[in-house]
């Protein structure tokens, strides 16, 4: 990442208690402008706290923080002319019909009647929610109300957009289709903070990504970067009969690097960054006439990466240290 | 071999960026359009809720034929005396039970995370609040008018009018936007709907009943005599009386309104405060 682009979130050392608990213990971020931005860690870590206060929904404790240049200490009213949130951290209005909360936002943002309710069967429309646009959100699948969530959140486009968990729950196609909107998003010039759980999301998503855990930002970087960070990757093999693998490990041996057997009976693994020698590896296996199901190349994954950073797996977590977010 | 785009139905990617491209931020609206717009909110509430307005308005419309036909001629020598007496009672009663309902709908949004979409946008940051206020004043004026149309069926007449009911409802909706904020104060402090449920109706049930709604206070026994008297239900409901008669007991009016207006200035701050900083 580079330095010069001007940020559109610019933390330093923010702090948040609530009672014992120190949800965030010193937390800085920089976020240049135009970029998804991931924000990465378990349940319980304090994204949502950092992004409370980055909204201007909590004060800080300690720090300070500029959301587009306007600190939020003191210029609170000016970052929220400019930022909005989706998900958990600022639902839609489930007594009313998806309809109506997009013309109740529209309203309050300073549209008018007529402009409001324009705007409303637009974002209804783009969003494919416009069949259920009479009824109730409370009957809305999880999918329509995820959508609608994010609809209601650029009834007017605002400059900074916080997507908190935008999938969880989700089934494969939603997800797919969340992820779009959000890519688009970025395309027409929203900056997005991603608040996530998900390593395959950051991955997918985001251009830069912080991982927190217990309060702090243990490590910062693209997702290459924090992958590299970790291990090398490597060659992934997987043959058609488990009993060559012996002599398939001789020889990748010698072509390429030291062979680790995986626990699958069929997969070894060959520590290796460089594509072209990751050929030469596969060709010699297939010269000796030794069948391959599957190979990769493949860079650690980011389950590794958080594995590598924290000693502990993101699902693993000890559950009584759950959020305080309210 | 040629490349297939996957396409999913659901959201239209080409139309997203569309409706992202094409908004300019518009002009912030005032105050009171703001405040308006979330009474907008309320209504529409009422709109796919109707219910709601039942569950506040048949509990006093069964005291008012309970007392009227049960009681009536026990206690004031026959239905239609009685009815006379209970009557402007049964409007302050039905009102104010109708006020616990702004704290329970106000905690309902906190629990469900709307009110930190609100707390999100750049807006005049009283106006959920005085704005729902505004929307559940409109409920107020529903529940106070069906205590008065069953009462008028029932054989009711105000001496003075319909100008003297109007006049009375208008008091009684006056002070129940003051009491409101006390509830707004129990919807912000306690942790689920029903809690302030609970909690607003041990309040307000005692209190309408130790009043003089029901019962001249000259029948009961000394304390509880002086509590009925000083009991500011029991002063509206006075109040109220004195309109429907077209005898308006002016004091009685004037304390009523400084009780609504006292409650305002202590709890209004409360709940602005507990609001921003939850």
């Amino acid at each position: 990442m580079t330095t010069h682009a001007p940020l559109a979130i610019e933390a330093t050392a923010l702090e948040k208690s609530f009672g014992d608990t120190h949800a965030v213990a010193g937390v800085d971020l920089a976020v240049p402008e135009g970029a998804i931005y991931g924000v990465l860690g378990p349940n319980g870590a304090g994204k949502t706290t950092v992004i409370r206060m980055l909204a201007t929904l909590i004060p800080p404790d300690a720090g300070t923080a500029r959301v587009l240049g306007r600190d939020i200490r003191t210029e609170g009213d000016a970052v929220r002319g400019l930022v909005s949130l989706t998900g958990q951290l600022a639902s839609v209005d489930e007594e009313l019909t998806g309809r109506e909360n997009l013309i109740l936002l529209g309203r309050l943002l300073g549209l008018s009647r007529a402009a409001s309710r324009t705007r409303a069967d637009e974002l209804l429309e783009a969003f494919g929610i416009a069949e259920a646009a009479a009824r109730l959100v409370k009957h809305y699948s999880g999918g329509m109300r995820r959508r609608l969530d994010i609809a209601a959140s650029i009834v007017v486009t605002p400059r900074l957009m916080f997507l908190d968990e935008p999938t969880t729950g989700l089934d494969p196609r939603s997800r797919n289709q969340v992820w779009e909107i959000a890519r688009a998003l970025q395309a027409g010039g929203t900056t997005i903070l991603l608040c996530t759980q998900y390593l395959e999301e950051a991955d997918q998503l985001a251009d830069g990504i912080a991982v927190i855990d217990r309060g702090r930002v243990i490590a910062e970087g693209t997702p290459g970067q924090l992958k590299a960070s970790v291990g090398t990757g490597g060659l992934h093999v997987r043959l058609l009969e488990s009993e060559r693998r012996p002599e398939v490990a001789g020889i990748l041996e010698r072509a390429v690097g030291t062979v680790v057997l995986a626990a699958d009976p069929a997969a070894l693994s060959v520590s290796c960054a460089d594509p072209a020698l990751a050929a030469e590896g596969v060709s010699a296996v297939a010269r000796a006439g030794i069948g391959i199901a599957e190979f990769a190349l493949a860079q650690p994954s980011l389950d590794e990466v958080f594995l590598a950073l924290t000693g502990h797996l993101a699902e693993e977590r000890d559950p009584t240290l759950e959020e305080q977010a309210s | 071999m040629s490349v297939v785009t996957s396409t999913t139905a659901g959201a239209d990617t080409a139309a997203v960026r569309q409706a992202i491209a094409t908004t300019a931020r518009p002009p912030r609206p005032g105050r009171l359009a703001t405040a308006l717009t979330f009474g907008w909110r309320g209504m529409l509430k009422v709109k796919h809720v109707p219910e709601q307005l039942l569950d506040v308005t048949v509990t006093p419309v069964m005291f008012l034929l309970l007392f009227t036909y049960l009681f009536g001629g026990a206690i004031a020598g026959s239905t239609s005396a009685y009815l006379d007496y209970t009557l402007p009672g049964l409007l302050v009663m039905s009102v104010l039970f109708t006020t616990v309902y702004s704290g329970v709908a106000l905690n309902t949004d906190l629990t469900k995370g709307v009110v930190d979409r609100f707390r999100s946008l750049p807006i005049w940051r009283p106006a959920p609040l005085l704005g729902s206020l505004l929307g559940d004043s409109v409920r107020y004026v529903i529940a106070g008018t069906v205590i008065i149309v069953v009462g008028v069926a029932l054989g009711y007449r105000p001496d003075a009018g319909p100008a003297g009911a109007v006049a009375a409802l208008g008091l009684v909706v006056v002070f129940s936007f003051g009491l409101s904020w006390v509830f707004c104060v129990l919807g912000l402090l306690l942790r689920s709907p029903n809690a302030v449920m609970n909690a607003g109706f041990m309040g307000i049930f005692p209190l309408t009943f130790l009043s003089n709604v029901f019962v001249d206070p000259a029948t009961l026994p000394g304390p509880l005599e002086a509590f009925v008297r000083v009991n500011p239900v029991s002063i509206l409901a006075t109040a109220s009386r004195s309109l429907m008669d077209g005898e308006p007991d002016v004091p009685a009016i004037l304390i009523s309104l400084a009780v609504a207006a006292a409650l305002a200035a202590v709890f209004l701050p409360i709940t602005t405060r507990l609001y921003r900083s939850r």
